[in-house]
Protein backbone atom coordinates (compact mmCIF):
# COMPACT_ATOMS: atom_id res chain seq x y z
CA UNK A 1 0.00 0.00 0.00
CA UNK A 2 1.73 3.39 -0.87
CA UNK A 3 3.06 5.91 2.06
CA UNK A 4 0.39 8.78 1.24
CA UNK A 5 -3.15 6.12 1.40
CA UNK A 6 -1.37 4.56 5.67
CA UNK A 7 -0.71 8.44 6.32
CA UNK A 8 -2.02 11.02 4.46
CA UNK A 9 -1.06 14.59 4.47
CA UNK A 10 -1.86 16.04 8.19
CA UNK A 11 -4.49 18.62 6.95
CA UNK A 12 -6.46 16.02 4.94
CA UNK A 13 -6.25 13.42 8.09
CA UNK A 14 -7.63 16.01 10.30
CA UNK A 15 -10.38 16.58 7.93
CA UNK A 16 -10.59 13.29 7.91
CA UNK A 17 -10.83 12.66 11.66
CA UNK A 18 -13.58 15.82 12.04
CA UNK A 19 -16.06 14.51 8.80
CA UNK A 20 -16.35 10.44 10.79
CA UNK A 21 -16.93 12.31 14.23
CA UNK A 22 -19.38 14.49 12.89
CA UNK A 23 -20.72 11.27 10.41
CA UNK A 24 -20.95 9.39 13.93
CA UNK A 25 -22.99 11.58 15.88
CA UNK A 26 -25.28 12.18 12.93
CA UNK A 27 -25.84 8.96 12.85
CA UNK A 28 -26.25 8.34 16.13
CA UNK A 29 -28.46 11.09 16.29
CA UNK A 30 -30.91 9.66 13.45
CA UNK A 31 -30.81 6.74 15.37
CA UNK A 32 -32.34 8.21 18.23
CA UNK A 33 -29.01 7.49 20.40
CA UNK A 34 -28.58 10.71 21.01
CA UNK A 35 -31.67 13.20 22.36
CA UNK A 36 -31.99 15.83 19.77
CA UNK A 37 -32.30 18.35 23.14
CA UNK A 38 -29.40 17.54 24.28
CA UNK A 39 -26.93 17.31 20.91
CA UNK A 40 -29.11 17.95 18.15
CA UNK A 41 -26.97 16.67 14.72
CA UNK A 42 -25.02 18.16 12.69
CA UNK A 43 -27.07 18.87 9.71
CA UNK A 44 -29.25 21.09 12.63
CA UNK A 45 -26.03 23.21 13.50
CA UNK A 46 -24.83 24.23 10.69
CA UNK A 47 -27.47 25.83 9.02
CA UNK A 48 -28.29 27.64 12.25
CA UNK A 49 -24.93 29.81 12.13
CA UNK A 50 -26.68 31.07 8.41
CA UNK A 51 -29.59 31.85 11.34
CA UNK A 52 -27.82 33.68 13.57
CA UNK A 53 -27.07 36.28 11.11
CA UNK A 54 -30.42 36.73 10.58
CA UNK A 55 -32.16 36.31 14.06
CA UNK A 56 -28.99 37.40 16.38
CA UNK A 57 -27.17 40.52 14.43
CA UNK A 58 -24.37 38.08 14.25
CA UNK A 59 -22.14 40.93 12.13
CA UNK A 60 -23.08 43.65 15.01
CA UNK A 61 -22.23 41.08 18.23
CA UNK A 62 -18.80 40.52 16.40
CA UNK A 63 -18.06 44.05 15.68
CA UNK A 64 -18.74 44.38 19.60
CA UNK A 65 -16.88 41.69 20.36
CA UNK A 66 -13.56 42.36 18.73
CA UNK A 67 -13.99 45.92 19.38
CA UNK A 68 -14.20 45.30 23.05
CA UNK A 69 -10.94 43.24 22.69
CA UNK A 70 -9.06 45.78 20.63
CA UNK A 71 -10.18 48.66 22.85
CA UNK A 72 -9.23 46.10 26.49
CA UNK A 73 -5.90 45.20 24.46
CA UNK A 74 -5.05 48.61 23.55
CA UNK A 75 -5.15 49.91 27.13
CA UNK A 76 -3.67 46.93 28.58
CA UNK A 77 -0.45 46.98 26.58
CA UNK A 78 -0.24 51.01 26.10
CA UNK A 79 -0.09 50.40 30.59
CA UNK A 80 1.55 47.15 30.27
CA UNK A 81 4.78 48.48 28.17
CA UNK A 82 4.85 51.38 30.06
CA UNK A 83 5.36 49.29 33.62
CA UNK A 84 8.01 47.03 31.77
CA UNK A 85 10.06 49.55 30.19
CA UNK A 86 10.03 50.94 34.10
CA UNK A 87 10.53 47.95 35.81
CA UNK A 88 13.77 47.64 33.46
CA UNK A 89 14.87 51.07 34.19
CA UNK A 90 14.41 51.21 37.52
CA UNK A 91 16.34 47.69 38.68
CA UNK A 92 15.19 48.61 42.55
CA UNK A 93 11.64 48.61 41.31
CA UNK A 94 12.15 45.53 38.92
CA UNK A 95 13.61 43.38 41.84
CA UNK A 96 10.67 44.55 44.01
CA UNK A 97 7.63 43.81 41.93
CA UNK A 98 8.87 41.74 39.27
CA UNK A 99 7.62 38.81 41.73
CA UNK A 100 4.59 40.24 42.00
CA UNK A 101 3.66 40.97 38.64
CA UNK A 102 4.56 36.54 37.79
CA UNK A 103 1.99 35.82 40.73
CA UNK A 104 -0.43 37.89 39.36
CA UNK A 105 0.11 36.20 36.06
CA UNK A 106 -0.85 32.71 37.48
CA UNK A 107 -3.64 34.38 39.21
CA UNK A 108 -7.22 33.52 38.36
CA UNK A 109 -7.68 37.22 37.28
CA UNK A 110 -10.73 37.31 35.35
CA UNK A 111 -12.42 36.23 38.94
CA UNK A 112 -11.93 39.80 39.99
CA UNK A 113 -15.00 41.13 37.41
CA UNK A 114 -17.36 41.09 40.58
CA UNK A 115 -15.26 44.01 41.35
CA UNK A 116 -15.45 45.80 38.00
CA UNK A 117 -19.19 44.95 37.48
CA UNK A 118 -19.90 47.26 41.60
CA UNK A 119 -16.95 49.91 40.00
CA UNK A 120 -18.52 50.48 36.70
CA UNK A 121 -22.24 48.36 36.40
CA UNK A 122 -23.07 46.12 34.11
CA UNK A 123 -21.90 47.63 30.55
CA UNK A 124 -18.96 47.63 28.16
CA UNK A 125 -16.05 49.09 31.11
CA UNK A 126 -16.28 46.37 32.64
CA UNK A 127 -15.70 44.01 30.06
CA UNK A 128 -12.84 46.29 28.32
CA UNK A 129 -11.25 46.94 31.88
CA UNK A 130 -11.53 42.89 33.06
CA UNK A 131 -9.63 42.86 29.82
CA UNK A 132 -7.18 45.18 29.95
CA UNK A 133 -6.47 43.75 33.59
CA UNK A 134 -5.77 40.35 32.33
CA UNK A 135 -3.50 41.61 29.04
CA UNK A 136 -0.96 43.79 31.79
CA UNK A 137 1.26 40.56 32.91
CA UNK A 138 1.92 39.38 30.04
CA UNK A 139 2.65 42.20 28.39
CA UNK A 140 4.93 43.41 31.50
CA UNK A 141 6.91 40.21 31.89
CA UNK A 142 7.88 39.88 27.85
CA UNK A 143 8.64 43.90 27.86
CA UNK A 144 11.08 43.54 30.89
CA UNK A 145 12.07 40.57 29.32
CA UNK A 146 12.88 41.37 26.24
CA UNK A 147 14.99 45.10 27.64
CA UNK A 148 16.71 43.38 29.98
CA UNK A 149 18.21 40.93 27.31
CA UNK A 150 19.12 43.27 24.55
CA UNK A 151 22.97 42.32 24.59
CA UNK A 152 25.09 44.87 26.06
CA UNK A 153 27.42 44.83 22.85
CA UNK A 154 24.40 46.66 20.72
CA UNK A 155 24.01 49.45 23.62
CA UNK A 156 28.36 49.90 23.64
CA UNK A 157 28.02 50.83 19.80
CA UNK A 158 25.10 53.40 20.61
CA UNK A 159 27.43 54.75 23.00
CA UNK A 160 30.91 54.87 20.97
CA UNK A 161 28.36 56.59 18.57
CA UNK A 162 27.26 58.92 21.03
CA UNK A 163 23.54 58.22 20.78
CA UNK A 164 21.61 60.24 23.34
CA UNK A 165 19.20 58.59 25.25
CA UNK A 166 15.88 58.95 23.23
CA UNK A 167 18.01 57.76 19.81
CA UNK A 168 19.57 54.74 22.10
CA UNK A 169 15.76 53.56 23.48
CA UNK A 170 14.67 54.02 19.93
CA UNK A 171 17.19 53.00 17.90
CA UNK A 172 18.96 50.59 19.85
CA UNK A 173 16.85 48.82 22.61
CA UNK A 174 13.29 49.10 21.51
CA UNK A 175 14.21 47.00 18.04
CA UNK A 176 16.66 44.76 19.80
CA UNK A 177 13.88 43.74 22.48
CA UNK A 178 10.97 43.89 19.57
CA UNK A 179 10.34 40.41 19.16
CA UNK A 180 9.76 38.94 23.04
CA UNK A 181 7.76 42.04 23.24
CA UNK A 182 5.34 40.97 20.11
CA UNK A 183 5.33 37.21 22.22
CA UNK A 184 3.83 39.64 25.25
CA UNK A 185 1.71 41.11 23.06
CA UNK A 186 0.42 38.26 21.22
CA UNK A 187 -0.35 36.13 24.75
CA UNK A 188 -2.07 39.20 25.54
CA UNK A 189 -4.54 40.13 22.56
CA UNK A 190 -5.45 35.77 22.96
CA UNK A 191 -5.89 36.58 26.85
CA UNK A 192 -8.19 39.67 26.03
CA UNK A 193 -10.40 37.55 23.55
CA UNK A 194 -10.85 34.69 26.00
CA UNK A 195 -11.67 37.52 29.23
CA UNK A 196 -13.75 39.50 27.27
CA UNK A 197 -15.90 36.58 25.62
CA UNK A 198 -16.13 35.13 28.92
CA UNK A 199 -17.00 38.43 31.22
CA UNK A 200 -20.21 39.03 28.18
CA UNK A 201 -21.21 35.54 28.69
CA UNK A 202 -21.26 35.67 32.72
CA UNK A 203 -22.37 38.99 33.05
CA UNK A 204 -25.19 39.18 30.21
CA UNK A 205 -23.78 42.17 28.20
CA UNK A 206 -22.12 42.67 25.07
CA UNK A 207 -21.48 40.71 21.95
CA UNK A 208 -20.69 37.15 21.37
CA UNK A 209 -20.97 35.83 25.01
CA UNK A 210 -24.49 37.31 25.35
CA UNK A 211 -25.63 35.57 22.17
CA UNK A 212 -24.47 32.37 23.62
CA UNK A 213 -26.33 33.02 26.98
CA UNK A 214 -29.13 34.03 25.34
CA UNK A 215 -29.92 31.25 22.84
CA UNK A 216 -28.61 28.78 26.22
CA UNK A 217 -31.57 30.90 28.19
CA UNK A 218 -34.25 30.29 25.47
CA UNK A 219 -33.50 26.55 25.00
CA UNK A 220 -32.71 27.00 21.21
CA UNK A 221 -30.18 24.69 21.68
CA UNK A 222 -29.25 24.19 17.85
CA UNK A 223 -28.83 27.99 17.59
CA UNK A 224 -26.70 27.73 21.03
CA UNK A 225 -24.52 25.26 19.72
CA UNK A 226 -23.95 27.02 16.10
CA UNK A 227 -22.91 30.57 18.72
CA UNK A 228 -21.22 28.35 20.14
CA UNK A 229 -18.73 26.54 17.16
CA UNK A 230 -18.65 30.37 15.33
CA UNK A 231 -17.24 31.41 18.63
CA UNK A 232 -14.50 28.82 18.68
CA UNK A 233 -14.01 29.50 15.04
CA UNK A 234 -13.48 33.02 16.16
CA UNK A 235 -10.81 32.31 18.36
CA UNK A 236 -8.79 30.05 16.24
CA UNK A 237 -9.07 32.26 13.37
CA UNK A 238 -7.91 35.20 15.59
CA UNK A 239 -4.87 33.07 16.92
CA UNK A 240 -3.66 31.84 13.79
CA UNK A 241 -4.05 35.39 12.42
CA UNK A 242 -1.56 36.59 15.31
CA UNK A 243 0.88 34.02 14.97
CA UNK A 244 0.99 34.65 11.10
CA UNK A 245 1.39 38.45 12.09
CA UNK A 246 4.05 37.82 14.50
CA UNK A 247 5.96 35.70 12.22
CA UNK A 248 5.68 38.26 9.49
CA UNK A 249 6.56 41.66 11.26
CA UNK A 250 9.54 39.69 13.06
CA UNK A 251 11.09 38.35 9.00
CA UNK A 252 10.22 41.54 7.53
CA UNK A 253 12.51 43.31 10.65
CA UNK B 1 41.58 44.09 49.49
CA UNK B 2 39.90 40.95 48.29
CA UNK B 3 37.66 40.75 51.71
CA UNK B 4 37.02 44.76 51.48
CA UNK B 5 35.51 44.14 48.21
CA UNK B 6 33.73 41.60 50.19
CA UNK B 7 32.39 43.31 52.83
CA UNK B 8 31.31 46.13 50.45
CA UNK B 9 29.29 43.91 47.61
CA UNK B 10 27.71 42.52 50.77
CA UNK B 11 26.62 46.03 51.84
CA UNK B 12 25.49 46.80 48.73
CA UNK B 13 23.39 43.37 48.71
CA UNK B 14 21.81 44.45 52.08
CA UNK B 15 21.11 48.01 50.95
CA UNK B 16 19.58 46.59 47.51
CA UNK B 17 17.09 44.31 49.34
CA UNK B 18 16.22 46.59 52.36
CA UNK B 19 15.53 49.20 49.05
CA UNK B 20 13.43 46.16 48.02
CA UNK B 21 11.17 45.45 50.81
CA UNK B 22 11.12 49.33 51.50
CA UNK B 23 9.62 49.71 47.70
CA UNK B 24 7.35 47.03 48.41
CA UNK B 25 5.82 48.62 51.44
CA UNK B 26 5.33 51.98 49.75
CA UNK B 27 3.39 49.69 47.08
CA UNK B 28 1.46 48.17 49.58
CA UNK B 29 0.46 51.77 51.50
CA UNK B 30 0.00 53.46 48.29
CA UNK B 31 -2.89 50.36 47.03
CA UNK B 32 -4.36 50.22 50.68
CA UNK B 33 -4.21 54.24 50.54
CA UNK B 34 -5.45 54.62 47.19
CA UNK B 35 -8.59 51.78 48.26
CA UNK B 36 -9.44 54.07 51.53
CA UNK B 37 -8.75 57.20 49.64
CA UNK B 38 -11.83 56.11 46.43
CA UNK B 39 -13.94 54.71 48.93
CA UNK B 40 -14.10 58.43 50.73
CA UNK B 41 -13.57 60.50 48.38
CA UNK B 42 -17.59 60.04 46.92
CA UNK B 43 -16.67 59.64 43.74
CA UNK B 44 -18.38 56.39 43.60
CA UNK B 45 -21.61 55.14 45.12
CA UNK B 46 -21.97 54.71 48.74
CA UNK B 47 -20.70 50.95 49.66
CA UNK B 48 -19.08 50.43 46.35
CA UNK B 49 -15.58 50.89 47.77
CA UNK B 50 -15.88 49.92 51.49
CA UNK B 51 -13.42 50.76 54.30
CA UNK B 52 -10.71 47.37 54.09
CA UNK B 53 -11.60 47.32 58.12
CA UNK B 54 -15.05 46.38 56.71
CA UNK B 55 -13.94 43.85 54.33
CA UNK B 56 -11.09 42.17 57.27
CA UNK B 57 -14.32 41.91 59.67
CA UNK B 58 -15.93 40.32 56.95
CA UNK B 59 -13.36 38.01 56.09
CA UNK B 60 -13.49 37.01 60.01
CA UNK B 61 -16.54 36.40 60.07
CA UNK B 62 -16.96 33.96 57.26
CA UNK B 63 -13.92 31.96 58.93
CA UNK B 64 -16.18 31.56 61.59
CA UNK B 65 -19.32 30.58 59.43
CA UNK B 66 -20.10 26.73 58.94
CA UNK B 67 -22.24 27.60 55.67
CA UNK B 68 -18.67 29.34 54.32
CA UNK B 69 -16.83 26.42 54.73
CA UNK B 70 -20.06 23.64 52.95
CA UNK B 71 -19.31 25.81 50.10
CA UNK B 72 -15.85 26.45 50.49
CA UNK B 73 -15.50 22.56 50.76
CA UNK B 74 -17.94 22.25 47.57
CA UNK B 75 -15.60 24.59 45.40
CA UNK B 76 -12.44 22.75 46.43
CA UNK B 77 -13.79 19.57 46.05
CA UNK B 78 -15.02 20.28 42.27
CA UNK B 79 -11.43 21.82 41.59
CA UNK B 80 -9.35 19.24 42.77
CA UNK B 81 -11.54 16.81 40.77
CA UNK B 82 -11.53 18.79 37.28
CA UNK B 83 -7.85 19.49 37.98
CA UNK B 84 -7.29 15.64 38.33
CA UNK B 85 -9.50 14.51 35.62
CA UNK B 86 -8.16 17.03 33.32
CA UNK B 87 -4.49 16.88 33.96
CA UNK B 88 -4.50 12.95 33.70
CA UNK B 89 -6.18 12.82 30.21
CA UNK B 90 -4.14 15.97 29.54
CA UNK B 91 -0.89 14.34 30.47
CA UNK B 92 -1.80 11.09 28.18
CA UNK B 93 -2.80 12.99 25.14
CA UNK B 94 0.32 14.62 25.24
CA UNK B 95 2.23 11.98 25.50
CA UNK B 96 -0.01 10.40 22.16
CA UNK B 97 0.77 14.04 20.57
CA UNK B 98 4.46 14.50 21.22
CA UNK B 99 5.86 10.58 20.84
CA UNK B 100 3.68 9.97 17.54
CA UNK B 101 5.17 12.48 15.17
CA UNK B 102 2.61 12.08 12.72
CA UNK B 103 -0.46 11.80 15.35
CA UNK B 104 1.25 15.65 16.31
CA UNK B 105 0.85 17.17 12.93
CA UNK B 106 -2.65 16.08 12.74
CA UNK B 107 -3.74 17.13 15.99
CA UNK B 108 -1.36 19.28 17.72
CA UNK B 109 -2.80 22.78 15.68
CA UNK B 110 -6.21 21.38 16.93
CA UNK B 111 -5.59 21.48 20.85
CA UNK B 112 -3.52 24.57 20.38
CA UNK B 113 -6.77 26.39 18.47
CA UNK B 114 -8.99 24.94 21.09
CA UNK B 115 -6.51 26.00 23.90
CA UNK B 116 -6.85 29.78 22.89
CA UNK B 117 -10.88 30.04 23.09
CA UNK B 118 -12.87 30.77 25.98
CA UNK B 119 -13.23 27.33 27.34
CA UNK B 120 -16.88 29.01 29.23
CA UNK B 121 -18.65 29.34 26.37
CA UNK B 122 -18.84 25.47 26.39
CA UNK B 123 -21.15 25.72 29.97
CA UNK B 124 -24.21 25.96 28.55
CA UNK B 125 -23.69 22.49 26.94
CA UNK B 126 -22.12 20.70 30.17
CA UNK B 127 -25.42 21.98 31.82
CA UNK B 128 -27.47 20.47 29.86
CA UNK B 129 -25.30 17.06 30.13
CA UNK B 130 -24.57 17.19 33.55
CA UNK B 131 -26.94 19.46 35.34
CA UNK B 132 -26.57 22.35 37.54
CA UNK B 133 -24.69 20.33 40.27
CA UNK B 134 -20.90 20.02 40.46
CA UNK B 135 -21.04 17.35 37.74
CA UNK B 136 -21.39 20.20 34.82
CA UNK B 137 -18.42 22.61 37.23
CA UNK B 138 -16.24 19.26 37.03
CA UNK B 139 -15.95 19.09 34.06
CA UNK B 140 -15.31 22.58 32.81
CA UNK B 141 -12.68 22.11 35.10
CA UNK B 142 -11.17 19.42 33.44
CA UNK B 143 -11.72 20.42 29.87
CA UNK B 144 -9.75 23.73 30.86
CA UNK B 145 -6.76 22.28 32.25
CA UNK B 146 -6.50 19.74 29.70
CA UNK B 147 -4.84 21.89 27.18
CA UNK B 148 -1.83 23.52 28.73
CA UNK B 149 -0.92 20.39 30.04
CA UNK B 150 -1.46 18.12 26.98
CA UNK B 151 0.00 21.10 24.93
CA UNK B 152 3.42 21.74 27.50
CA UNK B 153 3.91 17.84 27.65
CA UNK B 154 3.78 17.31 23.64
CA UNK B 155 6.29 20.09 23.50
CA UNK B 156 8.41 18.74 26.39
CA UNK B 157 8.42 14.98 25.00
CA UNK B 158 9.88 16.49 21.34
CA UNK B 159 12.79 18.45 22.93
CA UNK B 160 14.13 15.09 25.45
CA UNK B 161 17.72 14.56 24.19
CA UNK B 162 17.38 11.88 21.46
CA UNK B 163 20.35 10.27 22.78
CA UNK B 164 17.75 8.98 25.66
CA UNK B 165 15.77 7.27 23.21
CA UNK B 166 18.03 5.83 21.59
CA UNK B 167 19.62 4.07 24.29
CA UNK B 168 15.99 2.90 25.31
CA UNK B 169 15.65 1.39 21.94
CA UNK B 170 19.14 -0.34 22.43
CA UNK B 171 18.01 -1.53 25.75
CA UNK B 172 14.56 -3.39 24.40
CA UNK B 173 13.17 -1.29 26.97
CA UNK B 174 8.75 -1.74 26.53
CA UNK B 175 6.91 1.17 25.80
CA UNK B 176 5.77 1.00 29.45
CA UNK B 177 9.32 1.30 30.40
CA UNK B 178 10.81 3.86 28.20
CA UNK B 179 7.57 5.87 29.85
CA UNK B 180 8.36 5.30 33.31
CA UNK B 181 12.60 5.57 33.15
CA UNK B 182 12.57 8.14 30.18
CA UNK B 183 9.81 10.09 29.47
CA UNK B 184 8.17 10.84 32.65
CA UNK B 185 11.71 11.58 34.39
CA UNK B 186 12.62 13.58 31.61
CA UNK B 187 9.15 15.49 31.30
CA UNK B 188 9.12 16.49 35.00
CA UNK B 189 9.41 20.40 34.57
CA UNK B 190 7.02 20.62 31.95
CA UNK B 191 4.59 18.64 34.13
CA UNK B 192 5.23 20.98 37.13
CA UNK B 193 4.82 24.42 34.53
CA UNK B 194 1.53 22.22 32.85
CA UNK B 195 0.23 21.47 35.95
CA UNK B 196 0.89 24.83 37.79
CA UNK B 197 -0.95 26.50 34.61
CA UNK B 198 -3.70 23.85 34.89
CA UNK B 199 -4.43 24.59 38.48
CA UNK B 200 -5.47 28.02 37.90
CA UNK B 201 -7.31 27.73 34.79
CA UNK B 202 -9.54 24.73 36.64
CA UNK B 203 -10.00 27.34 39.24
CA UNK B 204 -10.88 29.45 36.74
CA UNK B 205 -13.19 27.37 34.72
CA UNK B 206 -15.05 26.04 38.44
CA UNK B 207 -15.19 29.20 39.88
CA UNK B 208 -16.89 30.94 36.63
CA UNK B 209 -19.46 28.42 36.32
CA UNK B 210 -19.83 28.72 39.93
CA UNK B 211 -20.64 32.34 39.41
CA UNK B 212 -23.48 31.74 36.15
CA UNK B 213 -25.56 28.71 37.59
CA UNK B 214 -25.00 27.01 40.83
CA UNK B 215 -26.30 26.55 44.38
CA UNK B 216 -23.59 25.68 46.01
CA UNK B 217 -19.99 27.35 46.32
CA UNK B 218 -17.75 30.01 46.89
CA UNK B 219 -18.72 31.73 43.59
CA UNK B 220 -22.50 31.39 44.10
CA UNK B 221 -21.68 32.74 47.44
CA UNK B 222 -20.00 35.64 46.19
CA UNK B 223 -23.09 36.40 43.72
CA UNK B 224 -25.56 36.02 46.56
CA UNK B 225 -23.26 38.67 48.93
CA UNK B 226 -23.41 40.56 45.11
CA UNK B 227 -27.10 40.50 44.92
CA UNK B 228 -27.63 41.59 48.50
CA UNK B 229 -24.94 44.52 47.90
CA UNK B 230 -23.01 43.07 50.51
CA UNK B 231 -19.99 44.10 48.84
CA UNK B 232 -17.59 43.62 52.09
CA UNK B 233 -18.66 39.89 52.07
CA UNK B 234 -18.36 39.69 48.29
CA UNK B 235 -14.59 41.17 48.66
CA UNK B 236 -13.59 38.84 51.44
CA UNK B 237 -14.76 35.47 49.25
CA UNK B 238 -12.98 36.89 46.49
CA UNK B 239 -9.65 37.17 48.95
CA UNK B 240 -10.58 33.18 50.12
CA UNK B 241 -10.81 32.43 46.34
CA UNK B 242 -7.26 33.98 45.28
CA UNK B 243 -5.73 32.69 48.47
CA UNK B 244 -6.63 29.25 47.58
CA UNK B 245 -5.74 29.17 44.26
CA UNK B 246 -1.90 31.07 45.29
CA UNK B 247 -1.83 27.78 47.62
CA UNK B 248 -2.53 25.59 45.96
CA UNK B 249 -0.20 26.84 43.01
CA UNK B 250 2.76 27.02 45.66
CA UNK B 251 2.19 23.73 46.62
CA UNK B 252 2.08 22.11 43.44
CA UNK B 253 5.42 23.28 42.82
CA UNK B 254 6.76 22.33 46.36
CA UNK B 255 5.26 19.32 45.28
CA UNK B 256 6.82 18.50 41.91
CA UNK B 257 10.14 19.92 43.24
CA UNK B 258 10.78 17.31 45.14
CA UNK B 259 14.20 15.40 43.52
CA UNK B 260 12.32 11.90 42.83
CA UNK B 261 14.37 8.87 42.57
CA UNK B 262 13.98 7.62 39.04
CA UNK B 263 15.49 12.05 37.92
CA UNK B 264 19.08 10.37 38.74
CA UNK B 265 18.66 7.50 36.72
CA UNK B 266 18.34 8.90 33.36
CA UNK B 267 19.49 12.40 33.66
CA UNK B 268 23.08 10.43 34.06
CA UNK B 269 23.43 7.85 30.91
CA UNK B 270 26.90 6.53 30.75
CA UNK B 271 28.76 7.35 27.51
Amino acid sequence: MPVWLIRPPPLLSRLLVFAVLLGVWEAASAAGMVSRFIAPPPSEIFPAIGLLYVDNELTARFLRTFGEVFAAAGIGSGLGMAIGWWLHHNRTAGAAYTDWIAASAAAPLVLLFPLFLVLFGRNAATIVAMGAVSVMPPVILKTKEGLDHVRSVLIDVGRTFSLTRWQQVRMILFPAALPTIFTGLRLGLVFALINVVGVEFLIGFGGMGLMIAELGDRFEIAGMYAAILFVVLCSATFFYLTEKLETWLLSAR
Amino acid sequence: MVAVGQVKSGLRARTRFSRVTIYRIVALVVIIALWEGAGASGLFFRGVIPSSVFVTAALLRLLGDPVFWGHFGVTLFEIVTGFAIGSALGMLGGLGIGMNRYAGQVFEPVAEYLASTPKVVFLPILLILFGIGVGSKISLGAISCFFPLALSIAAAVRNINPMYLRVGQSLNLTLTQRVKMIYLPALTPAIATGLRLGFGIATVGCLMSEIKLSNKGLGHAAMQAYGRFDIPTMLALLIVIFATAALGNSLIGRLIRLPGPTNRRVTHVPR
